[in-house]
């Protein structure tokens, strides 16, 4: 790997140049960017399934989608103000993830994967079926105020672009510190071997538990930033292509690297941007993105990139 | 009272049509443990090969004919040239086969349209059964009818035929299997085209009640993953039981419920996964 040296000016070259996009990008790309972003807190929960516990989702996006509903119906229904109705979906989307995960944390491997698409395609299901509550699949506009304060208002692009990359470093940070705790730590254990930290004395389901609830968050977190970006809740949105997508991102971008699914979510956003400017076949396109990944890239843009500067700068020493 | 038989009829056909939809889905997982996302789009494809061939010829048998080659020669191709690449790579599988079904789902758009389309009945089940007051469409009695001989068929196979010992040998043990002259790799493509053959036959079959459109292969695919999920991986038994209780349970939720008919498949599921989390007929 790199020194830490390096790693921190990347680190800072990186946010460097996320915070000059308002600047130095027109309006329609740094609205781009902000979409990528918020889908890169969505595959970095997936990242903390897939790369710490080794469990495969293909359903997150039914966190993604809790979150922007709850504030749509929030602020409909219950009170006009924004950050009470980030608390309500963030607390709402927590404790979905809590009552999801005495489900999921039960099982293993495909079976995991199995449940949170079901659940997820359910879920879709009932926003799109309880006309009453959702509004179906005309989706459920509402959330009219974007005052954050008297000086953020989230109607203008450049304020919204920032509030989002503070959340984004925010919650990056956070992930970043959380794997690298003793946490963190026990949950590679596990992914390793269930079996040896059951022998060691710890309590393996209450991790996965605990492991869960915080990816479910984390999603949590990135539906609510969708819910201001899209200002109108859509099942489209938020089914089995969303989720599974925020898995490729994870892939594509480098699993287990904390930069893979921000390269991952910028690619495929941009990608999207790109292709839908020409032709309506964008889920063609993206399907033969999955194949190709899958064939030619299954460690990812960084996986490979390190794969081809390793031999260089540092011959390998195994012994 | 009629209410009751004819919903419970209808539950009967429509696990019928999930039995044949899940059996291949649960005989691929079982011998190669590969999870195929892309099992809906061979429904969605055996029912608008199915439809093209009806309305070419007129005829129902060339339709089943059209829905079961078109899915199968999909499997082929999907197991041949791009699963065999990845072969034990199970989150690979699942990308991989997700990303079939969009290109799949897409092509189709592009060949049959968006509108939602219903498979015509053939002429000799047009009509209904009547005893009392109670009608059923002899088209839906047709469906249990072959939904129980495939039961019966594949439970055959696999239990009482040399055939079906060479499957179970390969399941259970399949070094051992390669050594005494198994022929795997061919064995697995074989059970992946009739898995994939009889998706397509249960999309042809599926094709005059629930209809084809875009979608309905994640539709599909939500029930036999449910299915699966309640009946257990790998066991015929599992996919068998699995589809009728999910059929009894989504048929009432909708009559029952309108709205909330996800909630009635997602409870029980919840409930089973609680209780044993292998599915209730799954090995461990």
């Amino acid at each position: 790997m790199i020194g830490k040296s390096r790693f921190a000016a990347l680190v800072f070259g990186a946010v460097v140049a996320l915070a000059v996009v308002p600047l130095v990008l027109p309006e329609y790309y740094v609205g781009l960017v902000a979409r990528a972003l918020i889908l890169s807190i969505l595959a970095t929960s997936v990242s903390l399934m897939l790369g710490h516990l080794g469990l495969a989702s293909v359903g997150h996006g039914v966190f993604f989608g809790i979150a922007s509903y709850t504030v749509a119906i929030f602020t409909r229904h219950i009170a006009d103000s924004t950050w009470l109705a980030c608390v309500a979906a963030l607390g709402v989307t927590a404790g979905a993830a809590a009552v999801f995960g005495l489900l999921t944390t039960r099982t293993k491997d495909i079976f995991f994967l199995m449940i949170m698409l079901a659940i997820c395609q359910v879920f879709y299901g009932i926003a799109y079926s309880w006309r009453s509550v959702t509004g179906g699949d005309d989706g459920l506009p509402g959330i009219l105020t974007r005052q954050m304060a008297p000086w953020l208002d989230l109607r203008d692009t450049s304020a919204f672009y920032l509030f989002v990359l503070v959340v984004f470093l925010l919650t990056i940070s956070g992930f970043w510190v959380l794997i690298n705790s003793p946490f963190g730590l026990a949950l590679r254990g596990i992914r390793d071997s269930e079996s040896r930290m059951k022998a060691l004395g710890f309590n393996v389901w209450l991790y996965k538990y605990l492991a869960f609830i915080v990816s479910g968050f984390i999603g949590g977190i990135s539906g609510v930033l969708n819910a201001y970006y899209d200002l109108t809740p859509n099942p489209v949105n938020f089914g089995v292509i969303l989720s599974s997508t925020a898995l490729l991102m994870v892939i594509l971008g480098g699993p287990g690297t904390l930069a893979g699914p921000i390269l991952g979510a910028l690619v495929i956003v941009f990608l999207q941007d790109f292709v839908s400017g020409i032709t309506d076949r964008w889920l063609m396109v993206l399907g033969t993105v999955y194949v190709l990944v899958v064939l030619l890239l299954p460690e990812g843009i960084l996986g490979a990139l390190n794969r081809m500067l390793r031999p260089r700068t540092e011959p390998k020493q195994e012994g | 009272m009629e209410f009751w038989i004819i919903q419970a009829l209808n539950a009967l056909s429509f696990g019928m049509l999930l039995f044949l939809l899940c059996a291949g889905l649960s005989v691929i997982f079982g011998l190669m443990n590969i999870l195929n996302l892309a099992h809906g789009s061979c429904y969605l494809l055996g029912a608008y090969a199915a439809l093209s061939a009806i309305h070419a010829t007129g005829n129902f048998l060339a339709g089943i004919f059209a829905g079961v080659a078109t899915a199968a020669v999909t499997g082929f191709f999907l197991q041949k040239f791009l699963l065999q690449r990845i072969y034990g790579k199970r989150l690979l599988q699942v990308l991989l086969t997700m990303g079939c079904m969009f290109i799949i789902g897409d092509i189709s758009i592009i060949i049959w349209g968006a509108d939602p389309m219903t498979l015509p009945k053939p002429a000799f089940l047009r009509g209904s059964l009547m005893i009392g007051s109670i009608i059923f469409p002899y088209y839906r009695l047709f469906v249990i009818g072959v939904g129980l001989f495939f039961g019966i068929l594949l439970w055959f196979l696999q239990e009482k035929t040399k055939w079906g010992a060479i499957l179970r040998a390969s399941v259970d043990d399949e070094k051992m299997a390669r050594a005494v002259g198994i022929k795997v790799p061919a064995l697995f493509t074989v059970v992946f085209i009739i898995g994939t053959g009889l998706t397509g036959l249960s999309g042809v079959l599926g094709g005059p009640f629930i209809g084809v459109y875009p979608g309905v292969d994640l539709e599909v695919l939500l029930f036999a993953v449910v299915v699966i999920i309640v009946g257990g991986l790998g066991s015929m038994k599992g996919a068998f039981l699995g589809s009728l209780i999910v059929a009894f349970l989504d048929n009432f939720g909708k009559a029952l419920f309108p709205e909330l008919a996800m909630f009635t498949i997602f409870a029980p599921m919840a409930i089973i996964l609680a209780l044993k989390p292998t599915g209730l007929w799954g090995k461990s």
